[in-house]
């Protein structure tokens, strides 16, 4: 479904992403693990058209969307979960779930799919006249998670979705990323917490330093040794 | 003072205010969604008054579709001024623009007076605004009435379209975070071109009430008001519509009630905004319902 080959990324004079290569295989959950300053926001960046310095190819369903707008991107069926989640603090919990559906032109389903998203986090809708900005950090999370489906993508990538959530949060977000990926909903996934992203994608690349050194299938690199002993705690 | 006096003098100070206003919400605008304080603003307000000038007296249109056009092209004025001067700079350092908006602006004035001549030039006020309205004791000019009336409507008008439109909830995110924004599917320029476009057009119609009160037009006329504008925007917390209205409202107060009620100091009206501005700045430089002000300009 998506397809990245020899994506470099430069800002000024860093040379950020050297030459990675990843695949994304349609209803598949793929994940890019990797210490902090490896790459994996500045690879999600550029596939959804935030980075401007970049070259490579980009395919999404036979289209190259390398030097295509973010605005562009969306469109195409591909959104994207900031790192740090990014809601809009001073607008409501149902004004963000609008701008997530922003580039629709569907008008009528997208009520009906807002109550969707209020099923698969209930407390969004007991929320929804309330600001983003007086959420707790896990329900704002499931805010930034439901105001990406809001676009109805068919690839939604996320960043780090579970940084800085109690364990229980922790689990509950995996449990989402499940379901979402059950909908049928391919996933690309960046995580710090190595291991519950490994367990749970069919599919892995191991970045450092701008570069993929490792990569197989959840298992092999849970069983790998190197990836054991660097993100694993031994 | 009689009654009938400080009646008068309010509603002189309402029509100022509301004149202020509506150029201040211009400035707040462009400010809350580029950081950017658009010094050009004011020549727009003159080129709003320029433009009815024109199509009343030299194009012989009638009131209602001269003001329409002209707020129209005021509208396309102030979009282009972005598209040329400012977008080219968006990722350049915010004084970069800044210093723009500062060359815009004395183009801006310059080829209107090499277009329209420096002199000033009277203008005919519409049959049913001239003549003085007598309640009592109390004598008010018409425009005194339509003006604050008009901005009332206006504001109303940029309210709803900021605050229940689709393209409004673009504006409100982007004031907060352009990039997040763009990832929601929102072509960003195309909403900042419609905030110069809505500040534009507010303006100028801010400038066209401007020439019927002080019934003159000439390329300057929008120096002064523009700097108190920017002032009333400060002064209501930069970024704020809201802080931009009553700021707006509380400088038209206060200049006209310190030359009712301080005649002696009235020959210091203009430089007390500034000084104002000095006071705010030293005070609480968020203004009355500013929120935190990132980056001094
Ligand atoms: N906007 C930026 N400007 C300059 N350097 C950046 C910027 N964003 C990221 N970098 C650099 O690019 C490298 C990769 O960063 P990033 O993609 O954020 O890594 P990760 O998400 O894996 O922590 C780091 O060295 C980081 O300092
Ligand atoms: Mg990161």
């Amino acid at each position: 479904m998506l397809s990245v080959e020899e994506l470099h990324v430069h800002y000024g004079g860093i040379h950020a992403i050297k030459g990675i290569s990843i695949e994304v295989p349609q209803g598949k959950i793929v994940t890019l693990i990797g210490a902090n300053g490896a790459g994996k926001s500045s690879t999600l960046r550029a596939i959804a058209g935030l980075v401007r310095q970049k070259k490579g190819r980009i395919l999404y369903k036979e289209e190259d969307i390398l030097h295509r707008s973010p605005e562009h991107i969306v469109r195409a069926g591909i959104a994207m979960v900031p790192e740090g989640r990014r809601i809009f603090p001073q607008l409501s919990v149902e004004e963000n779930l609008k701008l997530g559906a922003y580039a629709r032109t569907d008008a009528a389903n997208i009520r009906s799919d807002m109550d969707w998203v209020f099923e698969l986090f209930p407390r969004l809708r007991e929320r929804a006249w309330q600001k983003g900005g007086t959420l707790s950090g896990g329900e704002q999370q499931m805010l930034a998670l439901g105001r990406a489906l809001m676009s109805r993508p068919e690839l939604i990538m996320m960043d780090e979705p579970s940084l800085g959530l109690a364990p229980l949060l922790v689990r509950e977000v995996f449990e989402i990323i499940a379901a979402i990926n059950g909908e049928g909903k391919t996933v690309l996934l960046v995580e710090q917490n190595a291991y519950a992203a490994l367990k749970i994608a069919q599919y892995a690349y191991v970045l450092e330093v701008g570069s993929v050194v490792l990569e197989g299938t959840g298992e092999q690199l849970i069983a790998d040794p190197r990836v054991r002993e660097a993100y694993l705690g031994g | 003072m009689s009654l009938a006096m400080f009646v008068q003098h309010f509603f002189n100070a309402l029509t100022l205010g509301s004149l202020y206003s509506l150029i201040a919400i211009g400035y707040t605008m462009v400010y809350g969604i580029l950081r950017l304080i658009n010094f050009a603003h004011g020549d727009i307000f003159m080129l709003g008054a320029y433009f009815v000038f024109f199509g009343t007296i030299a194009f012989k249109l009638p009131w209602l579709p001269a003001v329409l056009l002209a707020v129209a092209a005021s509208s396309f004025a102030g979009i282009l001024v972005d598209r040329i001067a400012y977008r080219p700079l968006r990722d350049a350092p915010r004084i970069s623009a800044l210093i723009s908006s500062i060359g815009v602006s004395f183009f801006i004035q310059n080829l209107a007076i090499v277009l329209f001549t420096g002199i000033p030039r009277p203008v005919q006020q519409p049959k049913i605004l001239t003549g003085i309205m007598q309640f009592g004791a109390v004598r008010i000019l018409p425009l005194t009435l339509v003006v604050p009336t008009i901005s009332f409507v206006l504001v109303l008008g940029l309210l709803w379209i900021v605050n229940k439109t689709k393209p409004g909830l673009a504006m409100r995110a982007i004031s907060k975070d352009i990039e997040t924004t763009r990832l929601m599917g929102v072509s960003v320029d195309k909403i900042i071109a419609l905030t110069f476009g809505l500040g534009s057009a507010l303006a100028a119609a801010s400038g066209i009430m401007w020439a019927l009160r002080y019934p003159q037009v000439h390329p300057l006329m929008g120096s002064f008001p523009g700097f108190k504008a920017f002032i009333a925007a400060v002064l209501g917390g930069i970024g704020s519509i809201q802080g931009a209205m009553v700021g707006g409202l509380l400088l038209g107060f206060i200049e006209i009630m310190i030359v009712a009620f301080l005649p002696a100091l009235s020959g210091y009206k203009d430089a007390f905004a500034f000084v104002l501005l000095i006071i705010i700045l030293l005070v609480k430089p968020t203004g009355l319902m500013g929120e935190k002000l990132e980056e001094k300009v």
